[in-house]
């Protein structure tokens, strides 16, 4: 009941958006879209919060082996919760955005947002599939449609890279189902089979060239700041915010617990490479004037951690990344939007044209350097717990001790850097003198403050009290490790 | 209510309450009630501590557990608070001092805007929040939680005149820096945790006595584990190789610096080894280290100082310099003189500070004492004062620095004669700058503007009632420490700490007459070096560095290393892959492969629009595919 209706509630309402001519209705009516899902997603984590009401099945191209088989889980539970806040929030921020079109703009986001909503909760290989490319799809238009100067080069080579993941990961799924007893695409299946090691190799790359697209994990990544550059800000937040948990979502669900002995045995060579990643990243951040991109490279790294996590192969990791997948999606949304009402006044995104704007905006200001800081992980704000359980499970990853020490003090490295760029940031936004930009800055609208204050407030409950996101996923988590474990009694044999 | 131990939270929950109060209200409060507010909370905060105190001198102690703040499997993170003889002296330091500074603050700040008099007083409330979080957090993780929150109030207020790039700058430096040694300490948790299970003082301290079945330190361990603390340490409390961020934080308001300097932040790093110091006895290794550190810290940190003319940057670096002590102090076992001198040099370097304040506000925001001079006729309550805090740090008997330097200086001459020969050259050191910045300031002919000799005044009470106050701590100060050379049963400090630390293991103890022949050396050498400094600065004339001078005026050039071996190297490096590998490698590789798809697909697109067209292209190949696969199936 719940996951259908998160998936039909944005879906109808966006195809009859389609249909709504005028811009303001079809903006006012998006929002009321975005909040009547959030409030079902709020149902189901509370008063619906049981078996009964959390997962579905129907059938659905019966004769090739799927259907339609979808189940909020505890991964489930917050990632369509972060969905749900995420949409309502980028409505709201973006209120005085004007677009042409702006039916199909609005149709196309809630389209994603099906979309998005399917790949959480779906418990079908295909069905997985189909809502990937559901989400994606409107994507593409948004970014080339809605987006900047440059955007069909940028919406090219992110098609480029995400084309190239879907085939990689059809193959991979058309494959093990060809390998379940019941040629079937059930999750459940998956799980059950028990493939050799040799063969695991080869599928896990397939699933996680895909996934390390999605996310994106270096060196697949080039196509990200480019897109998150070009694409219309509301399209970027919901690009970073949450799409790149699908690519997360994928190895957690889909990868390390159907090919646990693959994912064992190349746990080195992704940490190494999301390792090289972080530091990269950072290094580029630092040196990057364009604060959209800047943003984007910090994400890199703060993604790359969490891959890392996953493959430490732990429980502290696990619930590490479950949670960082939410606090990360609030805070960077959180950061966007401050961009661009910063664009939107001042017509540049460069850092070395601003500067002074905490003389004149001073509420923007202290809500900046709030999810700044939240970003970068400081105590008490909701990122910290996340960060601190990721990086402890880099110490006690399941690789050799000397490894995991490296992992984790270059992975550390990423803790200061990401402290330069983004006090970097900050002081150029906001301190020292105003510019010809500047002069005439006003602060924030009332929106915008709304928002802000929503985020600020998520920010700090969730940094003083993590264990409320952490119970959510618990059990998942302990199930996932679980089955991830086994793969080490293989392994001995 | 009858014991205090139940309401501890209210301690730290007052100043946050004081943040929040005026960081929302800064718009529509009024100055005096902003400050009423501000300085409220930590005075009531401190009526607390002292209740707590006597709580803990009655003999309890008590952990206060709230919630979970953290549970994930077997590691579980209490968010709890620790009441026992050591955190309780350091509430009582840091609600006591920073009290003080906020009283100052209401007449030093008075000149700022409304909103910005709010949000100076809102920081300083946080800033005394989170240094409470940290000295009463019950594990490492809570510990660490007010060790960031110091660097981040730090970084708020030394960039608090936000308009100025370079203070700007300084608050950036600040934070980074200490974020390096965050760094460590953060790996030094996960270790504890690997090990130990836990991250609370307790179970950590108890695996390490080996009363934990199934749970062990190995010797290495607890050498890493330590080691990487003492990193944290260097970072917030300005060791080499992480110190040069606290002589830029000058650039806050000075009684930011006292506050920094004094009651908060870089006691921090004391703080942690000193409730640490049963891992740290554990390791040879790391107390030479400690000990080595902190003296090769104090001797580069005085040597800076006798060329400063900026008198805030004098006193930071007698900071660096007395904290290098006080690790020395850590690194020879004598934890209790390191505590003892914490307090002291509390009372003394707030006063410094304070009084500091009061020139530069008589003097019109100048800060180098070459162009001042001759100001104890006008300046009569604030020259006192300086001159008291002169005398306590500079460790004449019977002020209080004196017996907190010399329980260091013995414990350092009992370890090895070398080390006490550095230290007490650097004592020596310490003496003449600062009686050098005494003299320039106070005494000689005036070298300022005609102006500000015409501006020149005593400031009012609310800034010398606390210079007084101040004052008289660092005279008597040092009484709860008497050796029991002089008097039995006189360090009383150290018995009341005693549950917490353990006394400090005398390798070789001496005998009480060379303990009074040492403390009269030391007063001796001392009462020279401010004799010489009065000929040399009583006529201060104003001259270039030169030489040697020069390499000291200008710190050693450490600052430009750092540049040049680690920030410009990095810096280069992030461009060379910005531009480089980013761009032609990776895109390079990546628009390859996108040329040939496109070159593929051309052949078989039929819309015009490129975008359209692979879409179409996309789902086409995947039905494609579905079909083949379904072929394959149906055989």
């Amino acid at each position: 009941m719940i996951p259908v209706l998160l998936i039909l509630l944005p879906l109808l309402t966006g195809l009859v958006t389609f249909f709504i001519k005028d811009e303001k209705t079809a903006r006012s009516w998006a929002l009321l879209a975005s909040i009547a899902t959030l409030a079902v997603s709020l149902l189901g984590l509370t008063v619906m919060n049981d078996a009964t009401h959390l997962a579905h099945k129907a059938q659905w191209l019966q004769t090739i082996g799927s259907s339609f088989s979808v189940k909020v889980d505890g991964m489930g539970q917050l990632l369509c919760l972060l969905t749900a806040i995420s949409f309502p929030l980028i409505f709201l921020s973006t209120w005085h955005s004007n677009y042409k079109k702006a039916n199909n703009f609005f149709a196309l986001m809630l389209l994603g947002q099906a979309g998005l909503m399917g790949v959480f909760v779906a418990m079908d290989a295909l069905l997985f599939y189909f809502f990937w490319e559901l989400a994606l799809i409107p994507m593409y238009f948004l970014a080339s449609q809605w987006g900047g100067e440059k955007r069909i080069k940028a919406t090219f080579k992110f098609f480029i890279y995400t084309f190239v993941g879907s085939v990689l990961m059809l193959i991979g799924i058309l494959y093990l189902q060809s390998k379940t007893p019941d040629h079937s695409f059930a999750l459940q299946s998956f799980y059950n089979l028990s493939l050799p090691k040799g063969t695991q190799n080869w599928v896990f790359w397939l699933f996680f060239v895909a996934f390390a697209i999605k996310m994106p994990v270096w060196p697949f990544h080039t196509w990200q700041p480019d897109a998150y550059e070009q694409s219309p800000t509301a399209t970027t937040m919901v690009l970073s915010g949450i799409m790149v948990k699908m690519g997360l979502l994928g190895v957690i669900r889909w990868l390390m617990p159907v090919l646990p002995v693959a994912s064992y045995q190349n746990g080195d060579m992704v940490m190494s490479m999301a390792v090289v990643g972080i530091v990269y990243a950072s290094l580029i951040a630092i040196r990057s004037d364009d604060i959209k991109r800047l943003i984007a490279y910090s994400s890199i790294a703060h993604i790359g951690l969490m891959c890392m996590a996953l493959f430490a192969e732990n429980k502290s990791g696990m619930q590490g990344v479950m949670i960082q997948m939410f606090n990360h999606g609030i805070n960077i949304i959180g950061l966007w939007i401050m961009v661009e009402v910063i664009e939107r006044q001042y017509g540049t995104r460069k850092l070395s044209e601003l500067g002074g704007l905490a003389q004149k905006a001073p509420v923007m200001a202290i809500f900046f350097v709030i999810v700044a800081l939240a970003n970068i992980a400081l105590p008490l704000t909701n990122a910290f717990a996340g960060e601190f359980l990721m990086f402890n499970s880099l110490l006690s990853a399941k690789t050799s001790y000397l490894y995991a020490i490296l992992f984790t003090v270059f992975a550390g490295l990423g803790i200061i850097l990401a402290a330069v760029y983004t006090l970097n940031m900050i002081r150029k936004i906001f301190f020292g003198e105003l510019t010809a930009l500047t002069a005439n800055a006003q602060d924030i609208k009332l929106n915008e403050k709304l928002v802000m204050g929503i985020i600020v407030i998520l920010v700090f409950w969730f940094g003083v009290y993590p264990q409320a996101l952490l119970n959510i996923t618990d059990e998942l988590s302990q199930v996932l490790v679980n089955k991830m474990e086994i793969s080490h009694l293989l392994r001995k044999q | 209510m009858q014991n205090a131990l139940q309401i501890v939270y209210l301690i730290p929950l007052l100043p946050l309450i004081g943040f929040l109060i005026n960081g929302l209200g800064r718009k529509h409060l009024s100055k005096s009630l902003i400050g009423l507010i501000g300085s409220g909370v930590i005075l009531a905060s401190f009526v607390l501590s002292i209740w707590v105190f006597l709580q803990v001198k009655g003999g309890n102690t008590h952990i206060a557990h709230y919630f979970n703040f953290i549970k994930v499997g077997d590691l579980t993170i209490p968010f709890a608070f620790q009441i026992d003889q050591l955190s309780s002296v350091f509430l009582l330091i840091i609600t006591g001092v920073g009290f003080l500074i906020h009283v100052y603050s209401t007449s030093y700040m008075h000149e700022e805007k409304t909103e910005h008099f709010g949000r100076y007083f809102a920081y300083l409330n946080l800033f005394v929040f989170s240094m409470l979080l940290l000295v009463m957090g019950a594990n490492y993780v809570i510990l660490f939680i007010g060790w960031e929150g110091v660097g981040l109030c730090s970084y708020l207020l030394i960039g608090y005149w936000f308009k100025k790039p370079e203070y700007n700058k300084a608050a950036n430096k600040a934070f980074i820096m200490n974020r390096i040694g965050d760094l460590a300490f953060l790996i030094a948790i996960f270790w504890i945790i690997t090990r130990a299970g836990s991250v609370n003082f307790n179970d950590v301290f108890a695996v390490a006595k080996g009363e934990v079945e199934f749970r062990a330190f190995k010797p290495v361990d607890i050498t890493v584990v330590t080691l990487l603390l003492f990193i944290g340490a260097t970072g917030k409390s300005a060791q080499i190789p992480l110190y040069t961020w606290l002589p830029d934080a000058m650039a806050g308001p000075t009684p930011v610096s006292a506050l920094i300097h004094a009651a908060t932040m870089v006691t921090a790093g004391i703080y942690m080894i000193a409730r640490s110091n049963i891992l740290y006895s554990m390791s040879a290794v790391t107390m030479n280290v400690v000990a080595y550190v902190g003296l090769a810290t104090a001797l580069l940190a005085a040597t800076i100082a006798l060329k400063q003319n900026d008198i805030k940057k004098v006193l930071a670096y007698s900071t660096v310099s007395q904290l290098g002590f006080m690790f020395l102090a850590l690194g020879t076992g004598n934890y209790v003189a390191a505590v003892f001198h914490v307090m002291t040099h509390a009372f003394f370097k707030a006063l410094l500070f304070l009084g500091s304040g009061s020139v530069i506000h008589a003097m019109g925001g100048e800060q180098d004492i070459r162009n001042m001079g001759g100001l104890s006729k006008k300046l009569t309550i604030t020259y006192v004062t300086f001159l008291i805090g002169c005398i306590a740090i500079s460790g004449i008997p019977p002020f209080s620095g004196f017996f907190s330097k010399d329980a260091i200086l013995l414990s350092a001459f009992e370890h090895n004669k070398i080390l006490y020969g550095i230290a007490l050259f650097t004592a020596m050191l310490t003496a003449f700058y600062m009686f050098r910045l005494l003299f320039i300031t106070f005494s000689g002919k005036f070298r300022g503007t005609q102006e500000q000799e015409h501006h020149l005044h005593e400031s009012p009470a609310a800034i010398t009632i606390p210079l007084i106050i101040l004052a008289v701590l660092s005279i008597v100060g040092g009484f709860v420490g008497v050796p029991e050379a002089l008097l039995h049963g006189g360090d009383r400090l150290g018995e009341f700490l005693a549950p917490v630390i353990a006394p400090a293991k005398h390798a070789s103890p001496v005998s009480h007459n060379t303990e009074y022949g040492l403390m009269a050396l030391s007063s001796i050498l001392v009462i020279i070096m401010i004799i010489f400094a009065w000929f040399k600065f009583r006529n201060y004339r104003r001259s270039e560095a030169t030489g040697f001078g020069k390499v000291l005026e200008n710190k050693w050039y450490v600052d430009e290393l750092y540049d040049k071996i680690i920030v410009n190297p990095l810096h280069k490096f992030g461009g060379f892959l910005k531009s480089v590998i980013e761009k032609s490698v990776i895109d390079g590789l990546v628009n390859g492969v996108g040329k040939a798809v496109n070159y593929g697909s051309r052949q078989l697109r039929l819309l015009q629009s490129g975008q359209a067209g692979s879409y179409v292209l996309l789902m086409v190949l995947s039905m494609l595919l579905v079909f083949v696969v379904q072929f394959f199936l149906r055989k």
